[in-house]
């Protein structure tokens, strides 16, 4: 029996939901029908160039080289056995907790022209600035890498699961027909794999695109910075939110693309959990080279900057740790969980809404409101500013038509700003990580468990719970750790009295205060390590079972 | 349903009970906290009044004062730079200041022709110069610094930095459009780097032998000559600040300030507010912890900031350099300073 889509409560629970999500940008979007000709003729003569290839040379080669480094780096651990695996395969992750600026300061703080380390080699050698080369931190190059260091691990992290689920009997019938070694993962394990490599490496690539503290810092002019500086510097907020719909259509093409290869995914996973091929013991020299390879992208992106990092805080910890610092943790804390909260149980709603009842109009919908992860928090604040700025003047004129009292601004100027503005900034993330969980346990299995009898509740409770779980934690602890470093929406909606570590590591840092914004910086690491691990611990547990 | 109308009452009362105390004001301020927030308890506890504190973006902030239109909670605004209180005058997002408490006190340019920001601190953005490699009689005049020979050898902050936009308005403002086209594209010809990091990264620059040229406000280099760390403070010894276009317009300058919002809840403490920062004791308190020059003629400036010499400022219309902002960022453009 077909009914109409509309008697459908998941159609409208969906509709609802991501239409709320979807206002703050199609707000942004509106501006496209304002012509601003002087503007992007400025544009187009002066700094546009600029931007589009910046910040595609950035996107794209972040996208590579976290491609490259998470790929092997998962194959590895899931595919051999080597000493120190357990641990590594843990560490590996780590440079996630690190927000891109953060790594951005600490070296170049660390490798700049006036920084310890050349200023020593001048005085060592008793050079001139103009005497030797050394690569410059704060370039194009340097911002692909620093980007590249901390978002690897989101390549490693599905494409370790893609992996180290793949069943052994592909590797027998492989081998059997004399592949194996390299060619085995060319042709066998990386085919299987891709529609979750390319995930990771999507999601690397839109936080590239939506970098704005890393390039910001290094000077380079991208389509980010450009939003800023049209929208302050030529004081035209039109045109910056030109700029911003602009910068989202490349990522929609990127989305697409994704999309795309994704789609293949469903033939690949058997529903059932079948036997993995047992990993592949190294030689004591291939392991020690297994262990450096593990342990530089680590060391790189997490433990030398940390070093530093702590260095910089031991000297300032006693100035700056005093009861407001509490404050200012316990806040990051519970926005960082109650966003992941909300984004996690948004994407369960969508997901399932998609699983029962597709629907092209749902089906669109749900894309629509992943959108955001794309766009940078700034403009996104400022769509969900106008929004709930709207919705609060109609509320206060109903207050004072029918009470005579104004509530005030019990949306924009409170929490619920951040939490919807993360809302649509995340969704896309836990939507990843839940549809890619929904789509390993088929359909046919709800069909076998209720044709034994089982409500679609206890289908729910004994299949779908059990199988979902690590997609869902896995979620929550990825928006958590992505709130924890949000900056530029934090700083715009932010209520009165409420500070976050993000905001007070910036704020220091923009002082060029690198080491008081150390102390902020370790409590932003700190608190984003603690998911990490449990990440860590709930996937290896799920791999177990 | 039962549950929201719960909510939306408790809500309310909350913010009834806020409006009942009344003994409050709130501030949206472009001022980092740790450059302001130890003035505001300092109101607190001498007048009693609470201070509510957001910080952000000059832009951001005038942003969200006018989404949240008359219903907005925000009392004062704390800009760093003139040409942010311009733009949130022009969006017609102030109210005139009673300034009949501190007319005399400060000099009538740091004050809007029509009451609607005042300024509370003074910084200057001249040269600083690592003295064993220029000669610093070649270097009188902004003018100077488009001449060939100072080819690769000048450090500056990035075109979208609100400082260096406002020294080319105030250029614009006196020289005019064509001029000062004209010296930006040499101007920026004698860099030697693309421009990159904050106004201490051009002083260490200097000190590094990447440059021997950087512009920077004075209040960096006095921060860097007053700090804990023996190495940054020896950094800063090394260069030599050199005060441009003494003969003529003097050097430029630009004032930190405040305006009243327009439907400012608590107008009243708004305006104590302000009067409280052009008290002598504040004034006092800016000039030591910040290295700013006071406004006022009676204060002080501090013993750091002395040392690099007294100068003359120029006389620009600060209104008139709010205004020209745009103006300025299009010729950076077009001369390519990134």
């Amino acid at each position: 029996m077909k009914i109409s889509p509309w008697r459908e409560p998941w159609l409208w629970a969906v509709t609802v939901f991501s239409l709320l999500l979807a206002v703050p940008v199609l707000l942004i979007f509106t501006s496209v029908f304002i012509p601003q000709k002087d503007l992007w003729q400025h544009l187009f003569a002066t700094v546009l160039n600029d931007y589009v290839y910046h910040s595609l040379l950035i996107a794209f080669s972040v996208g590579g080289l976290t491609l490259l480094l998470g790929t092997s780096l998962a194959w590895l651990v899931a595919r051999y056995e080597f000493a120190g695996r357990g641990t590594l395969q843990w560490l590996i992750l780590l440079p996630m907790a690190m927000p891109a600026y953060i790594l951005a300061y600490t070296y170049t703080g660390m490798l700049d022209v006036a920084g310890p380390l050349q200023t020593h080699l001048r005085a060592t050698f008793n050079w001139t600035y103009h005497d030797y080369w050394f690569p410059d931190v704060r370039s194009v190059g340097g911002a692909i890498l620093m980007l590249s260091l901390v978002l690897y691990p989101y390549v490693y992290m599905l494409a370790r699961t893609a992996f180290s689920e793949q069943s052994a009997s592909f590797y027998e019938a492989s081998r059997s027909m004399g592949v194996s070694g390299f060619g085995y993962f060319r042709k066998v394990a990386f085919p299987l794999a891709r529609p979750a490599i390319l995930t990771g490496t999507a999601l690397a690539m839109m936080e590239a695109f939506a970098d704005y503290g890393t390039v910001q810092y290094f000077g380079i002019s991208t389509f980010t910075t450009g939003i800023f500086r049209t929208w302050n510097g030529l004081g035209n907020a039109i045109g910056a939110a030109q700029l911003a719909a602009v910068l989202t259509s490349f990522v929609l093409v990127l989305l697409l693309i994704e999309k795309n290869s994704r789609r293949r995914l469903r033939y690949f996973h058997q529903g059932q959990k079948q036997n993995s091929a047992k990993r592949l013991t190294l030689t004591p020299g291939a392991a020690v080279w297994a262990v450096i390879a593990c342990l530089l992208p680590v060391s790189l992106g997490f433990i030398i900057p940390c070093a530093q990092l702590l260095i910089w805080a031991a000297e300032r910890a006693a100035t700056q740790i005093d009861k407001s610092f509490i404050d200012l943790i316990w806040n990051s804390f519970y926005l960082a969980a109650s966003a992941a909260l909300i984004a996690v149980g948004l994407a369960l709603l969508f997901a399932y809404a998609k699983r029962l009842r597709s629907h092209w109009l749902l089906n669109s919908q749900v894309q629509i409101a992943s959108l955001g992860y794309a766009i940078p928090g700034t403009v996104i604040a400022i769509g969900a500013m106008l929004m709930l700025s709207a919705a609060d003047d109609a509320l206060n004129a109903l207050s004072e038509s029918l009470f005579d009292i104004s509530v005030g601004l019990i949306f924009s100027g409170t929490l619920v700003a951040l939490l919807l503005a993360y809302s649509v900034r995340f969704l896309a993330v836990a939507l990843h990580n839940v549809e890619a969980g929904l789509q390993r346990i088929k359909p046919s299995m709800d069909d076998a468990a209720r044709s034994m009898g089982l409500s679609s509740f206890a289908v729910l409770k004994t299949v779908h719970i059990p199988l979902l779980r690590a997609s869902v934690l896995s979620a929550l602890l990825l928006v958590f750790v992505d709130v924890l470093k949000e900056l530029p929406a934090t700083l715009i909606l932010r209520p009165f009295n409420f500070n976050t570590l993000a905001v007070r590591t910036f704020e220091l840092a923009s002082e060029e205060r690198l080491q008081d914004a150390a102390v902020p910086a370790i409590a932003i690491v700190l608190v984003g390590i603690l998911p990490v691990i449990l990440l860590t611990r709930a996937l290896e547990s799920g791999q177990n079972r | 349903m039962k549950r929201f109308l719960k909510l939306v009452g408790l809500v309310s009362c909350v913010s009834v009970s806020a409006f009942a105390t009344a003994q409050e004001v709130n501030v949206y301020s472009a001022r980092k906290e740790a450059l302001i927030k130890p003035l505001l308890d300092k109101f607190s506890s001498d007048t009693g009044i609470s201070v509510n504190l957001v910080t952000g973006k000059a832009d951001a902030l005038i942003t969200r004062l006018k989404s949240e239109g008359k219903y907005s909670p925000a009392d004062i605004l704390i800009t760093t730079d003139v040409g942010r209180l311009y733009r949130a005058k022009e969006q017609g997002l102030t109210q005139a200041i009673e300034t009949d408490a501190f007319k005399g006190l400060i000099a009538q340019n740091y004050i809007d022709p029509d009451s609607n920001w005042v300024g509370f601190t003074l910084r200057a953005r001249p040269f600083m110069v690592a003295p064993e490699r220029v000669d610093v009689s070649q270097l009188s005049r902004m003018e100077d610094l488009a001449d060939e020979q100072w080819r690769g050898r000048i450090c500056i902050r990035s075109s979208s930095n609100i400082y260096n936009q406002s020294m080319v308005a105030a250029m614009i403002a006196q020289l005019g459009e064509e001029k000062t086209q004209a010296w930006l594209n040499d101007f920026v010809k004698n860099f030697a780097r693309t421009p990159k990091g904050g106004d201490r990264d051009q002083i260490k620059a200097v000190v590094a032998g990447q440059c021997d040229i950087a512009i920077a406000n004075t209040y960096y280099l006095a921060g860097m000559a007053s700090d804990g760390d023996d190495a940054t403070r020896e950094t800063a010894s090394k260069v030599k600040v050199v005060w441009p276009n003494q003969q003529d317009r003097g050097a430029h300058v630009n004032i930190s300030g405040a305006a009243i919002t327009k439907h400012a809840p608590n107008a009243a403490a708004a305006q104590k507010l302000v009067s409280f920062m052009l008290q002598e004791e504040s004034q006092e308190w800016y000039a030591k912890t910040n290295h700013e020059y006071p406004l006022r003629a009676d204060v002080e400036q501090s013993e750091v900031l002395t040392t690099f010499g007294d100068f003359k400022a120029e006389d620009v219309d600060l209104a008139k350099v709010g205004e020209l902002n745009r103006q300025a960022v299009i010729l950076m453009d077009k001369a390519g300073w990134k």
